[in-house]
């Protein structure tokens, strides 16, 4: 696309403010978005964002391209139509842990049973907010919220979990306070092809603050984070080298250096595994005992439904050419009836395809 | 060969029943069809049980196994599949007992005698044999053995007994063919089209066809045979559609006069899911068939598809239209063009999923959160689906809309003759897209029809944000502010009405002013229409408006009631229409309901016809 002009960051963002809460994650993602898009060489209008309802789903009216703000829960389904009727377009998916994963759990798996090619940014901030505080489908159990005062009964969703159980090609996590880490992960999964699932750790300041200090926090981040890098060995920390050993079939962390333990015996990442069973081991991973895994837990090619939709339509239009209506009309049985007094009717033909 | 008396006949009703595995939904539409062929007018009422493959013999009731199709056919304008069938052919003892009670004295029956077993019997309930008991004498019975001659024509075959026994139904259309002189070469051509990879399996088949044909001419069964002469239809050329195939090519066309894609989310109903059987067979139309994870993704894959720049198709039955509810809303809220097409049945909840009813108009009217108005049409018959199709469409597109087309159970698996348009005579549906990016802004609107511009994605110096919360006129940005909201609700409103400024004025079947009007709209249209005209003949003072535009009303309805003494509106519902019409318009219609599954007969309307009129007051009476 030589003609596609060179577009900034503020090219992207809209003439409206954005009203998040001060201090909320959600600006923070929405900065890095608006600088990852002039990147991709996508003109402005073959970008659309599509949101849900909550939050994060006010993102759309921020951001100077297309955009179409839903309904709770059905963006993905929204998205689905959209790229699906116009394949061309860039589509990128907004939506929070309650939005995506409870009234919209279903449209989320399916979305990702058909691989179509939407970037699905997935905002976990572990509460309900705009609705002022209620627990999520990821809140940790017990967890005290206004509609749980006593502690959540329910237990939690692994957003990581569910994708990879419903064979997303592609899953990475980040988190909202590392920008620049955020936006070479939004990179990744823009050039995948595919249902590309970004889960961003994100903090809520007024409901549900700290809720990701454990991973995100300066001082313990480089303990408590494992960053998945394709054909490295997972290790973590910086005073103490940690990693992650596969104990049978139980990943476990063991120390560098201890027991003769050396990087040999440390579990490589391979985002391209083709079962997902290894990111499937990093799903499971969770504070305390686990170091909280960021980057792509998987990239694997696999046709996206889009595509394919339109090839089955191209391919049979070179088998049956191109549809006419005349021909349409006059598919099945067919009769006349002429003017004549006598009203003799001759069939026409017996030969059609669609009975 | 025995040389018959053949008798001429203006018309004949003949219902096939068995159990719903026994084909007869196959046999009745093949004589549907043939009997199009020669061209004769006609009307059909298939009409099955849930179930896949019930029992053999349980009675409705225990399990409503028992599946039958009827049709007239006859040489004059035919609205109905007939009041009372002339001729019943019963696969078995149940197929019988349940069909008998809707036969008239002296109609024929024809009789698979190797089906009645004291077994068969006994599982119909008949405590003896209707066959020798006497309890069918006032009717013509022709008792065949119609299974066992059907294993014999097939002996010479390498097939299983169960794969001959099912050639009975071949059989028995073979018989039907003799006895109303119609040709079997259209069904022997279907026959080896349809088992092309199975040529044993199209052979028995046609051996049944044949032999069935054979024996009925030389067994001395029948009295006589018949002859229905070919309608006076208008010249051209005609196929047979039903009523979901009838919308499925109409609303290819509306795409192709668009020049839209064509996308249909939706996700399986009875009985809609033949809608997207049929759009998923022509891809070379370039139409995008999306079968959805639920009901509510259906309708919102639809949409996307709207904003991306389809023309957009949700199909569904009344629970489904429930669920689509929100997504609707939000269709009218970001004004994009949407159909969705609700083919009716008996409900609330499963209700009787595969019977009729017209039960959904309130719901399709006023079943949503907010102000939501919104566009509603209805299909009358089988071929009306095509143009109701192609409205729609225009409508959406126009005023930029979502529409709500009803059908109901019985026009979409009911068939009737289709005049096959000049495809080069179809009007263009226009689109209004916006040309001036630096004037562009997404809530202007059409003065005519207040319809606003629709920019798709992929348009350059268009970007723009819609969406559920309230938009600020013409610009479309968020908007909390109330007299905005007064606003944008009302332009919403006003444009819908707009729409009766742009369809044609109700018309009017019969006397201008008189006693009685009698308001149909949906699949009653053939019982009404056959009911008044019946009544006209007779002289009565009575006229007939069938509405095909629900919201908005006909813009002339209103004055056109008062010119009547009475109105009377039939419905398969309690009265749905008849409240609509009282609020409107500030009358007190007559009501004629009923709720049982199955399309008025022309004899229920006529009673109503006849009440209506003995209750005006006597000295309207001498008027």
């Amino acid at each position: 696309m030589s003609d596609t002009p060179i577009l900034s960051k503020k090219d992207f963002a809209s003439e409206q403010d954005a009203r998040w809460c001060p201090g909320c994650g959600d600006d923070a993602i929405l900065n890095a978005v608006e600088a990852v898009m002039p990147t991709l060489g996508i003109p402005k209008e073959k970008i659309v964002f599509v949101s849900g309802i909550g939050c994060s789903s006010r993102f759309p009216y921020y951001m100077a391209s297309y955009g179409f703000h839903t309904i709770h829960g059905r963006a993905a389904a929204i998205a689905t139509g959209l790229k699906i009727s116009n394949p061309d377009l860039s589509v990128w998916m907004i939506s929070g842990d309650g939005d995506a994963l409870s009234i919209g759990g279903n449209h989320f798996i399916h979305a990702i049973r058909r691989n179509i090619d939407i970037k699905l940014l997935l905002f976990n901030n572990e509460i309900y907010g705009l609705t002022k505080s209620q627990y999520s489908p990821t809140s940790p159990s017990g967890q005290v919220t206004k509609s749980t005062p006593y502690g959540s009964l329910d237990r939690s969703f692994s957003a990581a979990s569910l994708s990879i159980g419903a064979e997303a090609t592609f899953f990475a996590r980040a988190v909202d306070t590392e920008p620049k880490y955020l936006q070479s992960i939004l990179q990744r999964a823009a050039a995948h092809q595919g249902t590309a699932i970004v889960e961003v750790l994100q903090n809520c300041v007024i409901f549900n603050d700290g809720a990701h200090k454990w991973t995100t926090d300066r001082a313990s981040r480089s303990e408590n984070q494992l960053r998945l890098e394709h054909g490295k060995p997972m290790i973590f920390g910086d005073t103490v080298k940690q990693g992650i050993r596969l104990n049978g079939i139980t990943p476990e962390v063991v120390t560098l250096g201890e027991n003769g333990i050396t990087e040999g015996d440390i579990l490589v990442h391979d985002e391209k595994a083709s079962e997902p069973t290894l990111a499937y081991f990093l799903s499971r991973m969770r504070a305390p005992d686990f170091p909280t895994p960021l980057g792509v837990f998987r990239a694997v090619e696999a046709p996206t439904y889009d595509q394919q939709i339109h090839q089955q339509l191209e391919d049979i239009k070179v088998k049956k050419g191109d549809g006419q209506l005349r021909k349409l009309f006059f598919s099945g049985d067919t009769w006349e009836v002429k003017a004549s007094a006598e009203n003799q009717n001759e069939a026409l033909s017996a030969g059609g395809n669609h009975d | 060969m025995t040389t018959k008396d053949r008798i001429e006949l203006d018309r004949v009703t003949i219902r096939f029943a068995g159990d719903s595995g026994d084909g007869m939904q196959l046999t009745g539409s093949q004589f549907t069809n043939t009997s199009a062929i020669v061209g004769n007018d006609l009307t059909t009422l298939p009409d099955f049980p849930a179930e896949i493959r019930s029992p053999v013999g349980i009675l409705p009731g225990v399990s409503t196994g028992v599946s039958s199709f009827q049709v007239q056919i006859g040489e004059i304008d035919v609205y109905t599949p007939g009041d009372e069938p002339d001729v019943l052919v019963a696969m078995n003892p149940a197929a019988l007992k349940v069909n008998l009670e809707v036969m008239p004295k002296g109609a024929t029956l024809i009789l698979d005698l190797s089906s009645f077993t004291i077994r068969n019997l006994d599982k119909a309930g008949y405590k003896s044999n209707p066959l020798t008991d006497g309890s069918l004498d006032a009717y013509h019975l022709i008792q065949a053995e119609i299974t066992k001659l059907t294993l014999n024509a097939l002996e010479q075959l390498d097939l299983e007994a169960p794969d001959k026994t099912r050639c009975k139904n071949f059989f028995a259309l073979g018989m039907m063919y003799w006895m109303y002189n119609r040709p079997l070469e259209l069904s022997t051509g279907w026959i080896e089209r349809k088992f092309a990879h199975t040529p044993l399996l199209a052979e028995a088949n046609k051996l049944a066809l044949s032999a069935g044909y054979h024996y009925a001419q030389t067994a001395d069964l029948m009295p006589s045979t018949f002859e229905v002469r070919p309608a006076q239809l208008e010249p051209g050329f005609y196929r047979s559609v039903s009523g979901n195939q009838a919308l499925a090519l109409g609303l290819i066309t509306a795409a192709k006069q668009a020049d839209l894609p064509l996308f249909l989310g939706t996700y399986p109903i009875t009985p809609a899911s033949d809608i997207l059987h049929e759009l998923s067979k022509y891809k070379e139309y370039g139409v995008i068939s999306f079968q959805a994870e639920d009901e509510i993704a259906a309708v919102c894959a639809a949409l996307g598809a709207s904003y991306g720049g389809s023309l957009a198709i949700t199909s569904t039955s009344g629970p489904g239209m429930s669920l689509k509810s929100e997504a609707l809303s939000l269709a009218i809220k970001t004004e994009l063009p949407l159909i969705l097409i609700d083919v009716q049945r008996a409900g609330p909840s499963t209700g009787i999923p595969t019977k009729t009813e017209q039960s959904d108009l309130l719901q399709a009217l006023y079943g949503r959160h907010g102000e939501s108005p919104i566009c509603v049409l209805a299909c009358s018959r089988p071929t009306d689906c095509f143009d109701v199709a192609l409205e729609a469409a225009q409508i959406a597109v126009q005023f930029m809309t979502p529409v709500i087309v009803l059908s109901d159970g019985y026009i979409a698996n009911g068939t009737g003759s289709w005049k096959i348009p000049d495809p080069d005579q179809l009007k263009p549906i226009i689109v209004r897209r916006p040309t001036d990016p630096e004037a562009f802004k997404p809530y202007a609107r059409d003065e005519a029809t207040l319809g606003r511009s629709w920019a798709i994605p992929g348009m350059a110096g268009f970007e723009h944000r819609i969406g559920g919360l309230e938009s600020q006129n013409e610009t479309g940005n968020i908007s909390y502010d109330p007299l905005n909201h007064e606003l944008m609700s009302q332009l919403r409103a006003d444009k819908i009405q707009r729409i009766a400024e742009f369809v044609p004025e109700q018309a009017v079947l019969g006397p201008e002013s008189g006693k009685l009007l009698v308001i149909s709209w949906g699949g009653t249209y053939g019982s009404v229409y056959s009911a008044v005209t019946q009544a006209q003949g007779e002289g009565l003072s009575v006229a007939h408006a069938h509405l095909r535009h629900l919201n908005p009303l006909p813009r002339n309805l209103g004055e056109l009631i008062t010119r009547y003494q009475q109105v009377l509106v039939p419905e398969l519902n309690f009265g749905q229409l008849a409240k609509v019409l009282n609020i409107h318009y500030g009358t007190q219609v007559k009501t004629l309901n009923k709720l049982q599954g199955q399309p008025f007969k022309i004899r229920e309307i006529r009673d109503g016809i006849d009440a209506a009129l003995a209750s005006l007051p006597l000295e309207a009476l001498d008027v």
